[in-house]
Order: structure tokens, then C-alpha cells, then sequence
């Protein structure tokens, strides 16, 4: 076995990353519809509302954005809004980047690919069992954001001609998704599903408390994620793969 | 410089640069043992937090949404792909809404 890893040409971890791109085009293709939609109803023309999601592609933060425009909300505090909501990708950016692993292609496209770091192509992302390639990375989060951003035109221009059942059964597809990843990488692990179970607890627990304390969901998340990662870590230092 | 551009340029900045960091910083480099295994359980404990509660709200009844969980549920433990798990959902809650 030779020093490289995986053994796949560029061409083929791009498409790799374009395929398992589907189920996340698919969920973000009616949510950035209504992202759209929203934005035309509440008066953002055209250009910037497709700018937002050409931008900062970022689903809460957007639709947040410009609920909170409506209410007359200042700019700063509408982009503060936006760096807490969104913060939680530092932590997956972070996560991500003991995956990658990529000596053929020169290391600034990273700086490009990060870009594209949200919570779905997080959550495709780090359930490959191998290194993640910047082609593969490349073709994820292009496909992702092609959806979103057409999406967004689509939702603007068109409105919905979709009926309205259709588009509420499409609201668990990312749920969908992020269940479809989350049951083989718990399975087998004890960590990972003491994880799981904290995480589900933590969960409970921020919701009953948010009647009390108001939490930014970004926020609610990324501390979440912490503690639990955390505690894990401190009860199961030592991995589950013997030959770690 | 309008208002829009200000704002929209604000926001994909204070989204962008934390993203940005990390991927551009760490990859390569060594990490303390424990802080590596903690980004190794980041993705288990952020995936679930962003499944619950968040699924309950997911489509227009709770309960149908947690029916549509549920199958997804189901489809993952039987090793469906990844495809297939999404469509079942969707399609069992699109059902569930005829009802």
C-alpha cells in the first residue's frame, strides 16, 4: 500500500462530492425558495436578496436577517446577529480540518472551500471514513451552493408553484439526512452514542430553560455540541479503534 | 455604498472569516491528543443537536414529523442509502399530510 491515500483521481472525488451533494440539494432547494419568497414579500429586491445567499450562504442567519430588516433593526446589530448565529461553523471548520488531507492540490483552495462549511456539508463531510479530498470538498459544497442560490432566484422570480403539501413534506429532508448520517456513525461506538444520548439530554434541558433565558439557536448549538463533546471526550479518552 | 451592501457585505464577513480560519490554520498540524479527540466527537454531538428539537417544527405537525424521524430512523439502522432515507421521509410525511 503505497503513501497515498484513497487512490481516486481528482475527477472522480469531484463527482464523489457532486453525488453525495443530492440529498442536501434537495433539502435546500425548497427552503431557499421560501427564502426567495420571503424576500420579495417583505420588499428586498432582487439582486440582494440573491446576493445574501450568493454571499453568506448560511439558511437561519438569512431568513433571520431579513425578519429582523422588517422590524427595523440596525445594521450592525443585524450582523452581529449574523456572526452569533453562524459562529458554530468555526467549531465544524475546526472538526473538518483534522480530515483534510490533500497533497495534490495546493492548500489556498481551502481558503475557497471554507466557504462553502454548513451544517449539512459539515455533517457530509465528516462521516467519510476516509481523508477528504479539496475535489471531493469542490464538488460538495458547489452543488450545495448552486441549490441554494438557484433556489433563492427560483423561490424570487417564480414564487411557489409548488403545492403547499409538498413543500411542508420537504422540511424533513434535512432531518432526514442528518438521521441517515448519524445512525452508522453511532452504531458500534460507545462514545459516540454516550455522545449522542448527553447531546439529546442537553437538548431538553436548553429547551426547557429557553422559556427563561432566551438562546440564539446558533449559540444553542455550538454550546451544546461543546459540552457534550467534551464530557465524551473526558470519559472516553482513548478512542474506540484500538489501533489509533 | 447603500444600506443593502453594507449589510449583506457585513454579514458574509462575520460568516465567512470563521469558517475560513480553522481550514486555512489547522490542517496538518499537530494537535494535543485530547483537543483532536474532542474535534472528533464534534460531529456526533453537533449532528444530534441539530436534529433535536429542531425536527419537531421540521413540517407542519409535530406528529408527522416525528413519524418521518422515525422512518428515517428505521430505513438508516437497515443500512438503506443515504438517498432512500431522505425520499422515505419525505414521501412518509407527504402521506401522512393527505390524511
Amino acid at each position: 500500500m503505497c503513501g497515498c491515500t484513497g487512490g481516486y483521481s481528482m475527477k472522480e472525488n469531484l463527482m464523489s462530492g457532486i453525488k453525495t451533494a443530492f440529498p442536501i440539494a434537495l433539502g435546500y432547494i425548497p427552503i431557499a425558495i421560501t427564502f426567495g419568497i420571503l424576500g420579495k414579500s417583505t420588499g428586498v429586491p432582487l439582486n440582494y436578496t440573491v446576493l445574501m445567499s450568493i454571499l453568506v450562504f448560511a439558511g437561519a442567519s438569512q431568513f433571520v436577517a431579513i425578519n429582523l430588516l422588517t422590524l427595523g433593526t440596525g445594521i450592525v446589530q443585524i450582523i452581529m446577529t449574523t456572526f452569533i448565529l453562524n459562529f458554530r461553523h468555526f467549531l465544524m471548520s475546526a472538526s473538518l480540518s483534522r480530515k483534510v488531507k490533500d497533497d495534490e492540490v495546493p492548500s489556498g483552495w481551502l481558503a475557497v472551500l471554507a466557504f462553502g462549511i454548513t451544517d449539512e456539508t459539515f455533517s457530509v463531510s465528516s462521516m467519510k471514513d476516509d481523508d477528504i479530498k479539496i475535489s471531493f470538498m469542490l464538488g460538495l459544497n458547489l452543488t450545495a451552493y448552486l441549490a441554494w442560490t438557484g433556489g433563492t432566484f427560483l423561490g424570487y422570480v417564480a414564487g411557489s408553484n409548488l403545492p403547499e403539501i409538498i413543500q411542508a413534506s420537504m422540511g424533513i429532508a434535512l432531518y432526514a439526512m442528518f438521521i441517515g448520517l448519524l445512525v452508522p456513525e453511532i452504531k458500534g461506538s460507545k462514545a459516540k452514542s454516550f455522545i449522542f444520548l448527553l447531546t439529546v439530554v442537553l437538548s431538553l434541558v436548553f429547551y426547557f430553560f429557553s422559556q427563561y433565558i432566551f438562546l440564539y439557536e446558533g449559540w444553542r448549538i455550538i454550546l451544546i455540541a461543546i459540552i457534550s463533546a467534551f464530557i465524551g471526550t473526558l470519559l472516553f479518552p482513548e478512542g474506540e479503534k484500538a489501533d489509533e | 455604498m447603500n444600506d443593502y451592501i453594507i449589510l449583506i457585505g457585513g454579514m458574509a464577513l462575520v460568516t465567512y472569516i470563521p469558517r475560513m480560519f480553522p481550514l486555512v490554520i489547522l490542517p496538518g498540524k499537530k494537535l494535543p491528543v485530547f483537543l483532536e479527540r474532542f474535534l472528533s466527537y464534534v460531529p456526533v454531538a453537533v449532528l444530534t443537536a441539530l436534529i433535536f428539537p429542531g425536527i419537531i417544527s421540521s413540517t407542519d405537525h409535530p406528529l408527522t414529523a416525528l413519524v418521518g424521524g422515525f422512518i428515517a430512523l428505521i430505513l438508516a439502522l437497515k443500512k438503506f442509502n443515504l438517498m432512500i432515507v431522505v425520499m422515505g421521509s419525505i414521501f412518509t410525511v407527504f402521506l401522512l399530510s393527505l390524511i
